[in-house]
């Protein structure tokens, strides 16, 4: 039952699946039970490892990847080809580590659940392969301490492709080692940035690392690190296996991206759950999937992929939804999954919610967010209930610009900006209701 | 060096700053929290930004923060950029939301660098109007007060006590705006150097929880440069005076020895100078009476001279711990065949080796700034932390820069502080300890050999003779330690800068006999390398320039009746030798005159007791470890506010008892003249003279001034003793006027900074202001002089003692190899370890001190412990053949078997046994192993 219920945030069908479209989603299973060793490898499991250890260079890997324009999907949107490019790797360097980023915790987003929980073979997969790219010792997978069936799930397929000789010593008669252990996070938010997540893991306090050095630089114990999402690293195994051209095709004309997409939907829509679509697709057409607004509700304003991106309107759907058409529109596509707003719901609220969190899960460690985001907080609880001055509105603007890229010391503020900033921008009457006025009516 | 343009102008800076380093370096200001000259940068809390723009045309630029932004050539940033100005006008908006609005009564106002800060911002208007998030505080200790309100979370603390200084119990707890920096529990701060905490926040967090007994700010305080008296390795330190105490000592910035840290001894040792049982006037006791009469300076000086005068032979008795103008002194009151260096035999044959071996070894003694670039470490028979806790501390900077040499392979600056961190994952330089019982530095070291002395020394023969085989080989060396020896000469010669680290702790000539072997055989085959040589007291190293007799020697004199006087100088007799020999001497003595600053035991039978002005109310010149002679001023003038005091410096007292004697008057001397004497009679230190500048010296035509120029209430402060003020005291000695009325700037370039302040500085950060560039040097010049150097000029004199033992061979290598330690049944080896707290005459009698001194224990190899049935807590007896003293048990699962090891300032008798025994206590009946 449990099963069923996680299953059906996938609304495809087998019957509209397909190898050579559906490259994340077409091996699952209908009833949502996890795709074991036997059935991942009668549906072409492991055949890209085959094909690419010790018959491809790391080096012609890499370069498949970069025309392959697969982009990360963690929300960064940075190309995966380029990040293995830049991670350092030479005889005179110690091998370093590939670390996926499991700790999926963006509000709204549930695509690497589905594929941790019933497809955790091609994750492996997917690892093998960047870790014979980037000459990777070790690999990680820094796991969402909520997310106990996927553990499960991945625990006994590392056991299984252990078994089968698919991770270890001398892959598939590669002469490549390389395993994977599976560590679980304890519950914070800030460990989806990839270096909280690395000092998380050193068993260090989860504060960001500056940048430069790297994580291909300076890494995971100072060694050369990769670090990628779920979905990203999930792609990798069709990329290699049907080549860049393949890959790219898969988005058409939709978009200069390559590939497929786990796309979204959560609120108030007829059908909330999760679709692969070309990337670029228009959120229109996501929108329609979903069965638009729930019992005649109307649509006020939409997040593109999780709380840290901006809010759109109504008449933004008609954006392809990927990395550079979002960010143009003043959002960020994020992970893809859209969070939509009800006409009705009182956005000061919304935000208030959000921006709660953001400052319950800021780190701590540098000034603007640790006392900026507390201070935002207070001020949307004062206009939620009436009691705000004038000038707050300005205040928060003010306080908002301070918190933006640069002037934080990484992306959990900047991000936690957005929403505020697009809020005011687009419903500023809402907040406005919220300032006492001076005769106390 | 790079060419930046800051604001439209050209600099020249160096290059491998970061631009905040670089402004500051340049004397502009950019205010900064947790940035920190000797922690580099972490970009926590963003106050430093800047504009930085990509080239002439651009004109929009982009904000960084300036302490992460490497210096680049052609550089373009500006300060005064409006977007930039108001971002760091925000932040310090942002600090203060939680900041408490307590400035009147934080003990931090006044040197707060947050205030300073918040002024230099321009943030002026509170905007923050919700509820803020408060803390509790803990109970830290004797020493660190706290209160977390006032935190800003930069994390300077944990990165300095954890990071830079190896702490371990306090951290950074929670997350979000709710970061906690404390203990896991209330407890006593476990650091050696947790005062640094206080000057390290940059707010009223951490406090000095013995300045808060008698709290004054600091505008309000008289301050001198002073050297820390705790200790041989000389930390320069800054005492602030009100009211004739001493309220606190902060560290006063030395380029070359103690940077900006100190120790807790140093720290907070200072209280016995203000004991309300401090002698204060000249006090007559006559034969066997228990009571003194308080005497006039005339009639004291008249009684002593008419005594001195019936005398057939007058023997002076030296100390370690006071001056080089006294003991000199002295030397002339009594002459140089009379005179004592007051130190025991044992250690004054060490002290001998050491500044042999600093002058032939080959090997300079680096100074701490120096020993912090050292590759390559072996610590011979010495625990540095407790011996001498600063050099300790560059010791492990020296280690962990091993990560800085591997980021720079990764182009990553070494003041990317946690970047550095995360790729160095502790990567440290080969570190090897050889010494009996666990040490504070064991968890960075390679290879910890617990050993007994002999073993030490073995050891360390071997190891030199590894290196160069004309050194004198060690026979039957059991297997690992010829193997350790190997090793530790690998690591040596494979290093840039080796550096031998030894001393006198465990009073072992033959372990300095090796460390000098291997210093030799390091010199011979590399040309950069050091020798640092422990010495146990302030002036250890310059009352052994000075020459003079053991103390056993002065005593036997006496005993035998060979002399009937005695002039003790600041000199606890009972600390050094076991109580018989002391009273024996003391009684056979028809006068007994004791100088002192504390009312010492040794004072107790004296006939005539001059009170002595300590480091606070003197001036004088003491040798550091590694040979620099440094000079301390007196902080203020003890007669203002206690009129009836008759307090003055030793080198005073004994120049007009002498005169006196001589002249049948009193005559007085100034510094300068004595200092004169001083190094025309001892070639060896001619150059104390240059250790600071005299007392004409001035700045812009003006003396230099003791107190900040906001010094209050001089009017009134005397008011209870006279209501009209008499004029400031006058020193004749020093530059230093007793009073605000003098040079006090930072605009000029000196050496002699009495605190650290300059327009909008009031914190110790105010320190930048004084130096060439920020954790550089003074900009004019490190305190201090260099008498101590390879080749240096040998002692016009040879010294009976010591020199006539030591046999070497041609090529100057020692050659007396000890024979192994072997365990005997029945018979204990006592070694005396130092410890930092209560292993230090005067520190102890501090009260912080004293409070976290601990009980004394004595401490036993876990097999001997378990052979004899005994576990931790069990209380054993331990018999010399001059004592008997009961103590609580420790077990060291590394002390080798057959060793008792005791904690210095317990008993001095129980050093004299290499026979000890120990006992179970009577009730369980008498036993020995």
């Amino acid at each position: 039952m449990t099963a069923t219920r996680y299953h059906s945030r996938l609304h495809q069908t087998a019957r509209e699946r397909h190898a050579d479209t559906h490259p994340l989603t077409w091996r699952l299973h209908e009833d949502g039970t996890r795709v074991d060793l036997e059935d991942y490898t009668a549906k072409d499991g492991y055949a890209a490892v085959r094909q690419v250890l010790g018959r491809q260079s790391p080096e012609d890997v890499i370069e498949t990847m970069k025309s392959a324009n697969l982009r990360g999907r963690g929300g960064g949107g940075f190309s995966a080809g380029v990040k293995w490019s830049l991670t350092l790797k030479g005889e005179d360097l110690p091998r370093g580590y590939l670390v996926c980023n499991a700790d999926e915790m963006e509000p709204g987003t549930f695509k690497d659940r589905v594929l941790l929980e019933q497809l955790p073979h091609l994750l492996i997969e997917g690892m093998i392969l960047a870790a014979y790219a980037n000459d990777s010792a070790f690999g990680y997978i820094f796991l969402r301490v909520e997310y106990v069936t996927a553990a499960r799930a991945l625990t006994r397929a590392l056991e299984e492709a252990r078994a089968a000789g698919w991770l270890g010593d001398d892959i598939a008669g590669s002469g490549f080692d390389f395993d994977i252990v599976l560590h679980t996070g304890a519950g914070r938010y800030i460990c989806g940035e990839e270096t909280a997540l690395l000092n998380s893991l050193e068993g260090r306090r989860a504060n960001p690392r500056t940048k430069p050095p790297f994580p291909g630089q300076s890494g995971a114990w100072g060694k050369p690190t990769v670090v990628n999402n779920v979905e990203t690293l999930c792609n990798v195994p069709a990329a290699l296996r049907h080549g860049a051209e393949w890959y790219q095709g898969l988005s058409g004309n939709l978009s200069d991206d390559g590939g497929t997409k786990l796309y979204g939907m959560s609120g108030r829509v007829a059908r909330p759950g999760l679709w692969e679509l070309p990337i670029g697709t228009r959120g229109e057409s996501l929108f329609e999937l979903a069965g638009g607004m729930r019992d005649g509700l109307r649509l006020k304003a939409w997040q593109p992929g999780g709380s840290s991106t901006g809010f759109l309107m109504p008449e933004h759907l008609d954006l392809a939804l990927d990395y550079d058409t979002i960010g143009e529109a003043g959002s960020r596509l994020g992970t893809g999954l859209m969070t939509v707003v009800a006409e009705g719901q009182s956005l000061v609220t919304l935000v208030r919610n959000m921006e709660g969190f953001f400052a319950r899960e800021s780190c701590g460690w540098c000034t603007p967010c640790r006392d900026g985001l507390p201070w935002v907080e207070k001020l949307l609880r004062a206009l939620e209930v009436g009691e705000g001055k004038p000038g707050d509105i300005e205040l928060l603007q003010e306080l908002a610009s301070g918190l933006g890229p640069s002037k934080t010391f990484c992306a959990h503020a900047p991000g936690a900006s957005m929403p505020l900033v697009s809020a005011i921008q687009y419903f500023r009457d809402e907040f406005e209701a919220g300032i006492a006025r001076p005769d106390g009516a | 060096m790079a060419t930046i343009h800051v604001d439209g102008r050209a600099y020249e800076v160096v290059g491998s700053h970061n631009l905040l380093q670089a402004c500051l370096s340049l004397g502009l200001d950019v205010p900064y929290f947790c940035w920190h000259p000797a922690m580099g940068s972490v970009g926590a809390c963003r106050q430093c930004a800047v504009k930085q723009y990509k080239d002439e045309d651009d004109t929009q630029g982009m904000l960084v923060m300036s302490c992460m932004a490497p210096v680049e050539e052609a550089m373009r940033v500006s300060i005064d950029d409006e977007e930039a100005y108001e971002f760091r006008r925000s932040v310090i908006e942002w600090l203060m939301a939680n900041h408490p609005h307590d400035c009147p009564v934080c003990e931090e106002g006044g040197h707060c660098h947050l205030q300073d800060m918040t002024v230099m911002t321009g943030h002026a208007r509170r905007r923050y109007r919700f509820r803020k998030r408060t803390h509790r505080n803990q109970d830290l200790g004797p020493f660190i007060a706290h209160e977390m309100n006032r935190c800003i979370t930069c994390y300077r603390c944990v990165r300095f006590y954890r990071d830079y200084a190896g702490g371990e119990d306090l951290g950074a707890f929670g997350s979000n705006d709710n970061v906690y920096f404390g203990r896991y529990r209330e407890g006593a701060l476990e650091s050696a150097f947790s005062g640094n905490l206080t000057e390290v926040c940059p707010t009223g967090v951490f406090t000095d929880r013995t300045h808060s007994d008698h709290y004054v700010r600091k505008w309000d305080l008289q301050f001198a440069p002073s050297i820390c008296h705790q200790c041989a390795v000389g930390c320069n330190t800054s005492p602030g005076e009100r009211y004739g105490d001493i309220r606190r000592i902060e560290n006063r910035y030395h380029g070359e020895v103690n940077g900006y840290f100190l120790c807790d001894r140093g720290r907070f040792g200072h209280g016995y100078v203000n004991r309300d049982d401090r002698p204060r006037r000249p006090e007559w006791r006559n034969v066997g009476e228990a009571s003194a009469t308080p005497l006039e300076v005339d009639a004291a000086l008249d009684r002593g001279a008419d005594a001195l005068r019936r005398a057939r032979r007058i023997i002076g008795i030296g100390s370690p711990r006071a001056s080089l103008e006294s003991n000199h002194q002295l030397r002339e009151l009594v002459g140089e065949a009379n005179f004592s260096s007051g130190v025991v035999a044992a250690e004054q044959a060490c002290l001998s080796r050491m500044a042999r071996l600093a002058r032939e070894s080959g090997l300079p003694a680096p100074s701490l700034r120096e020993v912090e670039a050292h590759d390559a470490i072996l610590v011979l028979g010495e625990d540095p932390l407790q011996s001498a806790a600063r050099l300790g501390l560059a010791l492990r900077r020296a280690v962990l820069a091993r990560g800085e040499v591997l980021a720079e392979a990764r182009d990553i600056p070494a003041w990317n502080a946690e970047a550095v961190m995360t790729l160095a994952q502790g990567a440290r330089h080969p570190l090897f300890i050889a010494y009996p019982a666990a040490t504070g530095l064991d968890s960075l070291a390679e290879h910890h050999l617990a050993l007994a002395e002999e073993n030490i020394a073995r050891l360390g023969f071997a190891v030199a003779h590894a290196i160069d085989d004309r050194a004198p080989a060690v026979d039957d060396l059991d297997e690992s330690t010829r193997e350790a020896a190997r090793r530790i000469a690998e690591a040596l010669l494979d290093a840039q800068r080796p550096l031998v680290v030894s001393g006198g702790s465990l009073a072992s000539p033959a372990i300095l006999d090796a460390a000098g072997n291997i210093a030799r055989a390091l010199a011979g085959r590399r040309r950069r390398g050091g020798l640092t040589l422990v010495r146990r007291e302030a002036n250890s190293t310059g009352v052994e320039l000075l020459g003079g007799h053991p103390l056993e020697w002065a005593l036997d004199e006496l005993s035998r009746g060979a002399a009937d006087a005695l002039v003790v100088l600041e000199n606890d007799l009972y600390q050094r030798l076991p109580r018989a020999p002391v009273d024996r001497a003391l009684e056979a003595s028809a006068l007994v005159v004791v100088l002192d600053h504390q009312r010492t035991p040794t004072w107790q039978r004296a006939h005539l007791g001059l009170p002595a002005a300590s480091f606070a109310e003197a001036s004088g010149t003491l040798v550091s470890l590694e040979g620099r002679a440094q000079r301390f001023f007196a902080v203020h003038e003890p007669r203002y506010h206690r009129p009836e005091s008759r307090i003055h410096s030793s080198w005073r007292w004994l120049h007009a008892l002498e005169a006196t004697l001589e002249h049948r008057q009193a005559s007085d001397v100034g510094l300068e003249t004595v200092i004169r004497a001083c190094a025309d009679r001892h070639p060896a230190l001619a150059a104390i003279i240059d250790a600071a500048p005299g007392n004409d010296y001035r700045i812009e035509g003006l003396e230099l001034a003791r107190a900040p120029h906001r010094y209050s209430g001089r009017t009134a402060m005397r008011a209870h003793l006279d209501v009209s003020e008499p004029r400031p005291p006058s020193d004749a000695d020093t530059p230093f006027v007793f009073s605000m009325e003098g040079y006090s700037g930072s605009d000029r370039p000196r050496s002699l900074v009495a605190f650290a302040w300059a327009p909008g500085w009031n914190s110790p950060q105010a320190w930048n202001k004084f130096t060439d560039e920020v954790g550089g040097h003074l900009r004019g010049g490190d305190p201090g002089v260099r008498v101590l150097e390879p080749g240096s000029r040998e002692r016009s004199h040879e010294r009976s003692h010591g020199r006539s033992h030591e046999r070497s061979s041609e090529s100057g290598y020692a050659t007396e190899v000890p024979a192994a330690f072997a365990a005997r049944d029945g018979e204990w080896r006592v070694v005396i370890l130092p410890r930092l707290f209560g292993g230090e005459e005067t520190s102890s009698l501090s009260a912080a001190i004293a409070a976290r001194a601990g009980a004394s224990t004595l401490t036993l190899a876990a097999d001997d412990a378990r052979r004899l049935g005994v576990t931790e807590g069990d209380s054993l007896s331990l018999e010399t053949a001059d004592t008997r003293r009961n103590l609580p048990l420790r077990v060291d699962p590394l002390l080798p078997p057959g060793l008792v090891a005791v904690p210095a300032g317990v008993d001095p008798a129980l050093a004299s046994g290499d026979s000890a025994r120990l006992a179970l206590p009577d009730s369980m009946g008498v036993e020995t192993p």
